[in-house]
């Protein structure tokens, strides 16, 4: 569904992505872990097409999409609920759900999909009328995946989503995500939490400082001794 | 008391003027923060243009009014385009130069093709020259047109912010741009809309002010502008609302200051506004002093 092919970003003199490729394919999970700084957040700014590339390519079901603005990118079927959440502070949820879908035209199926999303996260059903900025942390989490569901991507790109999250939240978040790629949606899974995230996700690929150091299936690395010192808290 | 409502109504006609150019002050800068140091111009532009349309081409009122609101536009999104786009990455000061360069540029090329003379706007003819009395209280047909306008142009200004696609496109962009990006918003559309819908505004004003106060020249836009943005920053910059109430407050108190006292005063009380309100409460009247969770 979507590869990544030696990709590399630069911030002026930073390298930032040094050569990385990773592939998703159609109906996984694939997760992203990695220390602060490693890259994961750069990684999917690119692929959301944020932040241009110095090399490298981006392919989404066999086409080429390296070139293309981000406007392109979310119509093509690429959307994400990035870092830090983002949503629009000083609109209602639903008008934040409503943009979401903003390149969309066909109503009916919008409506149908804010359902999906309400079944998904029912307080958001209830909060509709809310101004997003007087959310809770974690529900402002759910608005973000719930406007990112919106445009009906293929692929879904989430970054931290349990970042900030208090433990109880953080399993109903990643009960959700597993909720939204048993409907069809395939994941592509940036975490801190990485034992939570090796849990749900097919695959998994580690960053340091700007590369790929290790992949392999869920539990794969978390048998691996190196993933266990790392990330796993021994 | 006569004498301070006959104020308030002649405040009420400037007041209109100054919170059509705020808008655009307000909305550039909620959009790419930016202080449009050329929009007092874009208002100058607006004031020629409806001369030459009302003299020139012999149009009326209302044609001219509509001619000089879609020059300005133009006039509004190419100058985003020619001369802030280039500069969306660079430092802010950069583009802030840059602002006040386009800002003399319009003010001498104006001067070198109309000439820097003082124009008089045409006398009105019609219904127009008319006034009627209110009790002891003046009120000419002119500011009654003017106040109807303004009120016609900021109630479609809320319908196209808050109502359609691209005005929830310049909302969701003004709140964070990458996140609207990330939406399918284009960016670049949604800030030259914002451009042309301020252009537009400020060429409305500026024939208004043609028309109200009769004289017209290329270095106009200075002073007016100089309060519009005080305006702006009175209601709270980015704020539309605010930009509103922030152009009927500082019309209002200049006429007053300039009924009561000595009008050599009235400028020098709109300074000391804004002097007040960035000490007391420099996000404006209706700006949050809001931190956003992260
Ligand atoms: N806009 C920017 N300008 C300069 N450097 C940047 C910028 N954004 C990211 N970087 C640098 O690129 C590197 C990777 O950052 P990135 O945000 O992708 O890391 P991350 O893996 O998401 O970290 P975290 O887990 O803390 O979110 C860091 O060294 C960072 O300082
Ligand atoms: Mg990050």
């Amino acid at each position: 569904m979507l590869e990544i092919k030696n990709l590399n970003v630069h911030f002026g003199v930073i390298h930032a992505l040094k050569g990385i490729s990773l592939t998703v394919n159609k109906g996984e999970i694939v997760t992203l872990i990695g220390a602060n700084g490693a890259g994961k957040t750069t990684t999917l700014r690119t692929i959301s097409g944020l932040k241009k590339p110095t090399d490298g390519s981006i392919i989404l079901e066999g086409k080429d999409i390296t070139n293309t603005s981000a406007q392109e990118r979310v119509m093509m079927g690429i959307s994400q609920a990035p870092e830090g959440r983002r949503v629009f502070s000083a609109m209602t949820v639903l008008e934040n759900l409503e943009l979401g879908a903003y390149l969309r035209r066909d109503k009916n199926e919008i409506a149908r999909d804010l359902e999906t999303v309400y079944h998904h996260f029912p307080i958001l059903a209830d909060r509709r009328k809310q101004i997003a900025g007087t959310l809770s942390g974690g529900e402002q989490q759910m608005l973000a995946i719930g406007r990112a569901l919106m445009s009906r991507p293929r692929i879904l790109l989430l970054d931290e989503p349990s970042m900030g999250l208090a433990p109880l939240f953080v399993q109903e978040i990643f009960n959700i995500i597993r909720d939204i790629n048993k409907a069809g949606t395939t994941i592509l899974l940036v975490e801190q939490n990485a034992s939570m995230a090796l849990q749900i996700a097919n695959r998994a690929y580690v960053m340091e400082t700007g590369s790929i150091v290790l992949s392999g299936t869920g539990s794969e690395l978390m048998q691996s001794e190196d993933i266990k010192k790392a990330y796993l808290g021994g | 008391m006569e004498r301070l409502l006959q104020q308030i109504i002649n405040g009420i006609s400037l007041g209109s003027i100054y919170a059509l150019i705020a808008l655009g002050y307000t909305m550039v800068y909620g959009i790419i923060k930016l202080i449009n140091f050329a929009h007092s111009d874009i208002y100058m532009l607006g004031a020629f243009i409806g001369y030459f349309s009302m003299t020139t081409l012999k149009l009326g009122f209302i044609p001219s009014l509509l001619l000089s609101m879609v020059f300005c536009t133009i006039i509004g999104v190419v100058i985003e385009k020619v001369a802030y786009k280039p500069l969306r990455h660079a430092t802010r000061i950069a583009v802030l130069i840059t602002a006040i360069g386009v800002s003399l540029f319009l003010e001498y090329t104006t001067m070198a093709i109309a000439g820097a003379n003082v124009r008089s706007y045409p006398p009105l003819t019609g219904i127009l020259t008319k006034s009627f009395m209110l009790g002891n209280i003046n009120i000419s047909m002119l500011q009654i047109l003017i106040l109807g306008i303004t009120i016609i142009l900021m109630i479609l200004l809320q319908f196209i912010v808050k109502k359609t696609r691209i005005g929830k496109a310049m909302r969701a962009v003004s709140l964070d741009s990458d996140a609207a990006e990330l939406m399918g918003i284009n960016v670049n559309t949604t800030i030259s809309f914002t451009f042309a819908l301020g252009s537009a505004l400020a060429g409305a004003a500026g024939i208004m002010v043609g028309i109200y106060y009769n004289s017209i020249n290329p270095l106009m836009g200075m002073l007016p502008g100089i309060k519009a943005f005080i305006a702006a920053v009175f209601g709270g910059i980015g704020i539309i609302p605010g930009a509103m109430i922030g152009g009927y407050f500082i019309g209002i108190v200049e006429v007053l200051v300039s009924g009561y006292s000595n009008s050599l005063y009235r400028d020098g009380v709109v300074f000391a506004i804004l002097i007040l309100v960035l000490i007391i409460k420099p996000t404006g009247l209706l700006g949050k002093n809001s931190r956003e969770k992260v």
